[in-house]
Order: C-alpha cells, then sequence, then structure tokens
C-alpha cells in the first residue's frame, strides 16, 4: 500500500507542515518558549518537540486520510448506492491499539520528566522567596537578608529554589526561558527551582488572571557571574545612598512629607509583611534596569511618567488608590517635586 | 376539586406570542432555545470582536482593562452557558422526539419550563451590563480573586446566580430527557438501535446532571463567602482557595463533554446521510462516547498541573487525559471510515462536518500536548490553551452545531437552507475560523499569557495578533452570511419535502414542517437507521414501519399549552435577584413560584372541548 513515492510525498509533508508551524514562532521573542536557557525549560522544550513531532505525523496520516476520503469517494453521476458495510473488528482494533501504544511511549517521559522539574536536585542552592502582590514582586533572599523587588538576581549555573506566596489574589510565577509556571496562592506556599545556563537577562511575567492590571505584573531574572552576584548582594545589603545634589536631597525630603515613606521602606532588608499597604522597597531601587514590575526601563522619563500618574501607567494599583500625593489634593506633586524625587530616586543605587 | 381546576384553566391552542408563550409542544420550544441561544452566541461573538480590536496592535485602548476583564469572562459565559450549550438543547429539543418516534417528550411542560428559566437565567447573568458591572473575573472564578474585597459589587452575584438558575434550568431539561429517551422510544427501537445522536443527548444528559450539583455546591459556598461573610475561600482565615478550583473543574471538565457529546452526535447523523452509508463501527462508537462521558471524571486536575499537587498527582491526572485521546481518536476513525467507501455528497451540513472533523483532529492533538502535564507548564494560561479550547468549542461543537442547523432546518420549517450561500457561509468560517485561531498557537509559544488586555510591542506579538484580529472579523462575516441564508431560506427557499436528503432516521419519514404530533401512527422499529431501511430494506423484505395494527389507534391526545412554566420559571428569577438585592424580593418570587407549580400540578390534563366559560 504505501510504496516509495508515497513515503517521499509523506516525509515531504511532514517537513513542510513542521517547518511551517516552526517558523510561526520566534525563538528570539523574549518570552518564547521554543529558546531554552536552563535544564528545567529544556526539559520540557523537549517533551515538547517530542509530542509536537508525534502530533504533527498524527495530523498528516489522519488528516491526509480525510482528505483522500472525501476526494475519492465524492458521489458521482448515475452511482448507485454503495456497499452498506457496518464496521470492521480488526480496523477498530487496529486503531484503538495503535494510539494506545503511542501514548504509552509518550507516557514514559512524561512520568520522569514530571518528577524532575517538581523535585530540586541536592546540592549547592539558592533559595529565594518571592511575594506575589497585585501586581508586582516582592523577592526576599533569606541566606542573606536582601529584600528588593520585581528584579531576581541569580548566580550562572546555580540551582535556584523560588518559594511561591501571594499577599492577595492567584498569581503564577513564570520565567519561560528557564522553567514552565507555578501557581501562587495567599495562605500557602508553593515552590519550583531552575537554574540558567547563560549569564543574561530574562523575561518574567505572572501568568495567571489577577485583576485589572494583570497585564503588566512582569519581572526580570538576572543571571550574574558568582563574583558579580557576591557583589550585588553586598550592594543591597549597604545603606541607601546618601542624596548628593541639591535635587536629590528635596527629593528625599519630599519623599517624607509626601509620605511615600508610608509604603516603601528605604532601609536593607525590610520585607512588607505588616505593612498596611506593601509596596516595593526602594533602598536601591535606581541601581534596577526596569521600573513598576519590569514593564518599563529604568529611566528619568519613565519615573516620571510613573509619578506624575500611576493610575495611568497601570490602571487600579495601589499607589495610585491609596498615596496620599494622589488622592490629596493638598499633598499632590508639583512638576518640580517630581524632578527632585526622580533625582532623589535614581540616586538610591 | 372541581373549583380548584376552575381556577387553573388550560389555554387552547391560542395563536400568536400567546402561542409560543405557553406553547409546551417541543419543536417551538426547540426553536426557541435556538432562537435564544442564537442571539446570544452573536453577544458572545461581538464581545469576542471588541477583545479581538483591542488586542489588534501592541498598547490600544479601545477599552479600559476593566471593561475587557467584563469582555473575556462574559464571552465565554456566554458562549458556552448560553451559545454552545442551549443550541445543542435545540437540537435535543426539535430532534430527539423525531428520531426515537414519540410524539413529544417525556414532561412537555417542564420542558417549556427549561425553556423559560434558560432565558431568565441568560438575562441575569447579562443583567450585569446594565446594572454597575459583569463579573470580571474569568469564567472560572479563581478565589479569591472573587471575595467582597477584590471583586466589589455586585458583577459576582450575576454570576453566582445567572449560573444557579441555569444550572436549574439544564438539569430540568436533563431529567426529561433522560426519560423520554429511556421511556419514549418507538416500540422495537432497543438502546443498540438509537441513533449515535440519541446515545449522545443520553449520555450528555447524564453528565448535566451530575455535573451542576458540584458547580452549585461551589457557587453557593462562594454566594455565603460573599453575602455572610463565611470563609469557605478566605484563607487568611482557614479557608481553601484551591477548594474552588477542584469544585470548578470537577464540573468543568465533564461540562467540556456537555459542550462536545452533541457535536459528536451530530456528525454521526449527518456523515451516514451523505455518504449513503451506515455509520462505521456504532457499537465502538456509541462505546467510545459512554468512555468519554465516564473518563470525564476523572481528567479535571489536568486543569490544574500548575497548582501545584505534587508529581503523582499530576502523572496521574497526565495518564488519564491521554487515556482519553484513544475512545476520542477511535471516533475520528471510525468517521472516516464511514465515508470511504460511501457515495459523498457535498452540501453544506457535510462540509461543516468534514470541517468538524478536521479542526477537531488539530483540537485534540493540541489537548494531546496539553495532558504532557511538564511542558503543560508552559502552556498553561497562555494562548496557546485559548487555540487548544477554541479548536475544540468553535472548530468542534460549533461546525457540528452549524453542520445540524443546515441538515435539520428543512425538517423543522419545510424549506431547504440555501445551498450556495452555505458554501459561502462555510469557506468564509472556515477561513475566517483557523485565521483567528491559529496563530494563537504561535502567541502561546511566543510566551503570550491570556487575559491581557494589552502587550508592549517588543514583545514581539504584533502580527500574530493582528492576523487573529483579521481572521476574527472574517468569521463575523460569516455568521452574518447564515444569518441572510437563514432569513432568505425562511420566506423563499426550496420546499423541501419530507426526506430532501434521503435521510436514514425516522424524523425523516413525517411531513416537513411536521404535524403537532409528530406521527399519526408511531413507526415500529426493526432495526438500526430505521427509515433508510423502509426505503431500501434488503432482499424484497416487507419494509419495516408505520403498520397500523401497531400504532394507536383514534384521536391523538397531545398536551394543551400552559402558562404555569413561564410563571414559575419567572417566579425563580424574582427570587434569584432577590437574592442579589433583597430577601424579601425572595420571598415574593418564591411564593409566585410555588403557587404556579402548585397550579402546575393541580391543572387539568386538557381543558375539555366546548366548556363553558
Ligand atoms: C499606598 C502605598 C504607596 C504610597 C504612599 C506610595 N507608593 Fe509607590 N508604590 C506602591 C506600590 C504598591 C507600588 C508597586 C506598583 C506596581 O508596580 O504594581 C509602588 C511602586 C513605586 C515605584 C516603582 C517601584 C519599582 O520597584 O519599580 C516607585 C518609584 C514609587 N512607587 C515611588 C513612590 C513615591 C515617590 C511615592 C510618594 C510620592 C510613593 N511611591 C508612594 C505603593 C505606594
Ligand atoms: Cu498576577
Amino acid at each position: 500500500m504505501f510504496n516509495r513515492p508515497h513515503l517521499a510525498v509523506f516525509v515531504a509533508l511532514l517537513a513542510l507542515f513542521g517547518a511551517l508551524l516552526i517558523v510561526g514562532c520566534n525563538p528570539d521573542n523574549p518570552q518564547s518558549i521554543l529558546d531554552a536557557k536552563g535544564p528545567v525549560a529544556q526539559r520540557q522544550l523537549d517533551l515538547y518537540w517530542i509530542i509536537f513531532w508525534m502530533a504533527l505525523f498524527v495530523f498528516v496520516v489522519v488528516g491526509g486520510g480525510l482528505l483522500y476520503t472525501v476526494i475519492r469517494f465524492r458521489r458521482r453521476p448515475g452511482q448507485g448506492i454503495p456497499a452498506q458495510v457496518h464496521g470492521n473488528t480488526k480496523l477498530e482494533i487496529g486503531w484503538t491499539v495503535v494510539p494506545a501504544i503511542m501514548l504509552a511511549v509518550i507516557a514514559v517521559p512524561t512520568v520522569i520528566s514530571q518528577f524532575y522539574i517538581s523535585n530540586a536536585p541536592s546540592g549547592d542552592q539558592l533559595q529565594i522567596n518571592v511575594t506575589a502582590h497585585q501586581w508586582w514582586w516582592e523577592v526576599q533572599y533569606p541566606d542573606s537578608g536582601v529584600v528588593t523587588a520585581n528584579e531576581l538576581h541569580v548566580p550562572v549555573g546555580m540551582t535556584v529554589s523560588v518559594e511561591l506566596t501571594s499577599a492577595d489574589v492567584l498569581h503564577s510565577f513564570w520565567v519561560p526561558k528557564l522553567a514552565g509556571k507555578m501557581d501562587i496562592f495567599p495562605g500557602k506556599t508553593t515552590s519550583m527551582w531552575f537554574r540558567a545556563d547563560e549569564v543574561g537577562e530574562y523575561f518574567g511575567q505572572c501568568a495567571e488572571f489577577c485583576g485589572e492590571s494583570h497585564a503588566w505584573m512582569r519581572f526580570r531574572v538576572i543571571t550574574d557571574t558568582p563574583e558579580d552576584f557576591e557583589a550585588w548582594t553586598a550592594s543591597q545589603l549597604a545603606q541607601a545612598a546618601k542624596p548628593a545634589t541639591p535635587e536629590a536631597t528635596a527629593g528625599a525630603g519630599l519623599f517624607l512629607s509626601k509620605a511615600c515613606i508610608q509604603c516603601h521602606s528605604t532601609t536593607p532588608g525590610v520585607p512588607t509583611a505588616g505593612f498596611p499597604y506593601p509596596a516595593p522597597n526602594l533602598t536601591h531601587f535606581g541601581g534596577r534596569t526596569t521600573m513598576a514590575a519590569g514593564i518599563m526601563e529604568m529611566n528619568a522619563a519613565n519615573l516620571r511618567e510613573w509619578l506624575s500618574d500611576p493610575n495611568e501607567v497601570k490602571p487600579g494599583n495601589i499607589m495610585a488608590k491609596e498615596a496620599r500625593a494622589y488622592t490629596d489634593p493638598a499633598s499632590a506633586l508639583s512638576s518640580d517635586d517630581i524632578d527632585n524625587l526622580v533625582a532623589y530616586l535614581q540616586g538610591l543605587r | 376539586m372541581a373549583s380548584i381546576a376552575g381556577v387553573f384553566r388550560r389555554p387552547t391552542h391560542p395563536a400568536g406570542v400567546w402561542g409560543w408563550i405557553t406553547t409546551v409542544d417541543h419543536k417551538k420550544i426547540g426553536a426557541l432555545y435556538g432562537v435564544t441561544a442564537f442571539f446570544f452566541f452573536m453577544v458572545g461573538g461581538l464581545e469576542a470582536l471588541v477583545m479581538r480590536i483591542q488586542l489588534a496592535r501592541a498598547g490600544q485602548d479601545v477599552v479600559s482593562p476593566e471593561v475587557f476583564s467584563q469582555l473575556f469572562t462574559m464571552h465565554a459565559l456566554t458562549m458556552i452557558f448560553l451559545g454552545v450549550m442551549p443550541l445543542s438543547a435545540a437540537f435535543f429539543n426539535l430532534i430527539v422526539p423525531l428520531m426515537i418516534g414519540a410524539r413529544d417528550v417525556a414532561f412537555p411542560r417542564l420542558n417549556a419550563f427549561s425553556y423559560w428559566l434558560f432565558l431568565f437565567g441568560a438575562i441575569v447573568l447579562q443583567s450585569g451590563w446594565l446594572l454597575g458591572g459583569s463579573p470580571n473575573t474569568g469564567w472560572f472564578a479563581y478565589a479569591p480573586l472573587t471575595s467582597n474585597s477584590f471583586s466589589p459589587g455586585n458583577g459576582m452575584e450575576f454570576y453566582i446566580v445567572g449560573l444557579g438558575v441555569l444550572g436549574i434550568s439544564s438539569v430540568a431539561a436533563a431529567l426529561n430527557f433522560i426519560v423520554t429517551i429511556i421511556n419514549m422510544r418507538a416500540p422495537g427501537m432497543t438502546l443498540m438501535r438509537m441513533p449515535v445522536f440519541i446515545w449522545m443527548t443520553l449520555i450528555t444528559s447524564f453528565l448535566l446532571i451530575t455535573a451542576f450539583p458540584v458547580i452549585t455546591v461551589g457557587l453557593i459556598e462562594l454566594y455565603f463567602d460573599r453575602t455572610f461573610g463565611m470563609n469557605f475561600f478566605n484563607a487568611a482565615a482557614g479557608g481553601d482557595v484551591v477548594l474552588w478550583q477542584h469544585l470548578f473543574w470537577f464540573f468543568g471538565h465533564p461540562e467540556v463533554y456537555i459542550l462536545i457529546l452533541p457535536a459528536m452526535g451530530i456528525v454521526s447523523e449527518v456523515l451516514p446521510t451523505f455518504s449513503r452509508k451506515p455509520l462505521f463501527g456504532y457499537e465502538v462508537v456509541v462505546l467510545s462516547g459512554i468512555i468519554i462521558g465516564f473518563m470525564g471524571w476523572a481528567v479535571w486536575s489536568h486543569h490544574m498541573f500548575t497548582v501545584g499537587l505534587g508529581p503523582i498527582a499530576n502523572s496521574v491526572f497526565a495518564l488519564t487525559t491521554m487515556f482519553i485521546a484513544i475512545p476520542t481518536g477511535v471516533k475520528i476513525f471510525n468517521w472516516i471510515a464511514t465515508m470511504w467507501g460511501g457515495s459523498i455528497s457535498f452540501k453544506t451540513p457535510l462540509l461543516f462536518s468534514v470541517g468538524f472533523i478536521a479542526m477537531f483532529i488539530i483540537g485534540g492533538l493540541s489537548g494531546v500536548m496539553h495532558s504532557i502535564a511538564p511542558s503543560d507548564a508552559q502552556q498553561q494560561d497562555t494562548y496557546f490553551v485559548v487555540a487548544h479550547i477554541h479548536y475544540v468549542l468553535f472548530g468542534g461543537s460549533l461546525f457540528a452545531i452549524f453542520s445540524g442547523i443546515y441538515y435539520w432546518f428543512p425538517k423543522a420549517t419545510g424549506r431547504m437552507l440555501d445551498d450556495r450561500i452555505g458554501q459561502v457561509n462555510f469557506w468564509l468560517t472556515m477561513i475566517g475560523f483557523n485565521l483567528a485561531f491559529f496563530p494563537m498557537h504561535f502567541l502561546g509559544l511566543d510566551g503570550m499569557p491570556r487575559r491581557q488586555y494589552t502587550y508592549s510591542s517588543d514583545m514581539g506579538w504584533d502580527i500574530w495578533n493582528f492576523v487573529s484580529t483579521i481572521g476574527g472579523l472574517i468569521l463575523g462575516v460569516a455568521v452574518l452570511v447564515f444569518l441572510f441564508n437563514f432569513f432568505l431560506s425562511l420566506r423563499k427557499g426550496e420546499i423541501a419535502g419530507n426526506d430532501p436528503w434521503d435521510g436514514r432516521t425516522l424524523e425523516w419519514s413525517i411531513s416537513s414542517p411536521p404535524p403537532e404530533y409528530n406521527f399519526a401512527t408511531i413507526p415500529t422499529v426493526h432495526g438500526r437507521d430505521a427509515f433508510w431501511e423502509e426505503k431500501y430494506g434488503h432482499g424484497g423484505k416487507v419494509p419495516a414501519g408505520v403498520s397500523p395494527e401497531e400504532g394507536h389507534q383514534g384521536g391523538i391526545h397531545m398536551p394543551s399549552p400552559s402558562y404555569l412554566p413561564l410563571i414559575a420559571s419567572l417566579g425563580l428569577s424574582i427570587a434569584a435577584y432577590g437574592l442579589i438585592y433583597s430577601f424579601a424580593v425572595s420571598v415574593v418570587g418564591a411564593v409566585i413560584a410555588l403557587a404556579a407549580i402548585y397550579g402546575w400540578a393541580l391543572e387539568p390534563a386538557a381543558e375539555p372541548a366546548g366548556r363553558e366559560s
């Protein structure tokens, strides 16, 4: 039934569809899952490719069968009643057993990989605790005492074990190039692990709908060489930099007088637990590469935009809803105030 | 007693609007279901188009994020509960009694009650658009986003109460169809001679009566949390937010089969008719349907692969989910084998059914991809999932529903839907559908999470979002073409006659549209595909079918119309609104409903003819 040319057509079709499907995606996209940069994502990607080719194979066989059938057996003029075939036991058994075998084949790596990604390898590990908030991430390093937000620094090549919990609703922690997602719940912790094999910056995003600004709950994972990571940790533990310019000094004053300090700590290592309105620790804010949960680059213009109208940037966020500077016209920030605050905040390195 | 009976009078076949309002005729109720559901299908489609326009390019501001959240929540609820499910119900109503050789369903007034309650439930669910905000938490409404602190306002109440009311309607309808199918088949129609559509209706009905209680428990708990300050889903007070997910998906997965099994039933009728061959492997197709229905209860946690249930739970649910692929695959093979060696006529119903198979292959395969729990952790909550559900629910269910509409429209109305417009309708649907939804696979693999009201253009998601929007607009045009065809054919369509497709099942043996009593004499069934056998009975045997001695003789008694189902469901809906606004209103509604049900029990079976007033 299957001779050489048929086989060639079949393989060509398979290759054609495969190619079309693969070029549809761009692994260079910052959140592509087809560009694994660590062992967990790699495992998931390997599995993906196995099932992808199996599925494509089935699609070409069955879809081809369907197409062939409807063309070959289309009604012709003058055609009588076709033979009334009611079934065929051998065929039925065949197309039950063959898919069953294929599924059994894919089941084995599925189960093995599930255990692999669920259990962090023993040995040297960096522990990070992440608390998700609407719509930003609080990041704590229990061993060193570092507290930061929205950017996780990790040493390259080291297993990172992440404990996740939520301060409000459900969220999900996802860095596509490093590992699949893990959901986050209030009142309990979930955990996951990853390892980054290359120095770089990886995009992450909340993947469980968490309210109005869910689209703007992103973050970064930044991998450093071990030395850089040491240096970063030390810098995070240092006290906040003193304002260096008159503007920054004025900004520091505003930070107190406009009650920013009510929510934002500028003391290293202070987590938000117990704060009425948890907000990112800003002690070394100026040293981050992004702001407002990874949605904008860190620069004066963006910071200005954020401070002018945080609700415009991120609808519904707590700072816009609760900070006195935005709720009480008497405390509203003037353009100069904002310039001064920008100078101060950018100096917090 | 006479005086009570005097209070509860039954209308005697009023004409016009009252005829529709008081009807207990399954065909009219089916038409009401169909028209109402199609209306809501278009509402849901409009909601989808607004979202697609918002997402056509990065950073657009067509709607606010709050409205966008309401749109995607209501789009799903509308399509599932007010579109696909009631469209299936429309087919159950129109076709089941005709196919099994019955004059009506077992409980005609309960049937009317189901419809009216569906309509009112739909209104409750949609009323947020006018009454201060629709639910905005996504259709699976994960706690604690649904709590008072994160969802103030009445949006979630419309969700809870709306789904509750719709649930009562569905369960009542399902019970009705179970009893109808089990008790009212024509003599000789054994279970294994039932058309596959009847089988799928039966299985779906069992799923409905078993699945809805589960979601009802969740809804009541949520209602208690929000209204009485209870803590079922309040982690701070020892509640468990994951409990909601289990309850929801324990209902939600069977619900998926509630949406697809009727579609499989339709396709299993259309393919044999247009191939002029019996369904290949009838027993296996039926058995697969039963297995799918049964296994639907054992896979719910595949919606929860990233919840952190642990590797053992994930592995088990991955395996059970893969297992479901086997009976599903078997069905596909049997459908193809049905056409193999046949004489296939490419009328619109067949096109949609073949389209169904093709699209369902893709949706099924991406479903198997999702069952691989470890790699699904990359796909969960991305557009890859959005692509998958649309391939099974639109490419699957809705393609089959369109097939069914083109197939049975002549039976219901006596006129054919125009086939040339139908072909245009099909190809536009096919092209629009694939343009709209195939690129979503790419978006998912490129890391775009679902339920984002916008995105920034540095993510590389612009092109496929744009293409998808174009596809969505084409789909919109396809639906307009269908509507045009519908209204045109209703007036000017070719007269169908009893049996325009050379059908195989009993409904084609009677006139189109059928008389109120369907069958003048109840047919006797001697095998599967009873009508086909009657027409082409092999070997010159005496044709099976109508024989006067076997049928009921004398005057045919059809149930009289009644106001009470409408009043009962109206009372329940008033009570439902009361749960949102004021318990006093609930009491009033409950009293109305109880009075109507009481009257229902007591009203005479039929208004005696010539009774003085
Ligand atoms: C009611 C609490 C509250 C007050 C008061 C408040 N903020 Fe915020 N702020 C927040 C929250 C919450 C966020 C995180 C928003 C997000 O990304 O979703 C935030 C974010 C920020 C960020 C970005 C942080 C990052 O890691 O990217 C800056 C900068 C900032 N606030 C500055 C200020 C300044 C300056 C003031 C005083 C004018 C102020 N905030 C007052 C709650 C507050
Ligand atoms: Cu989130």
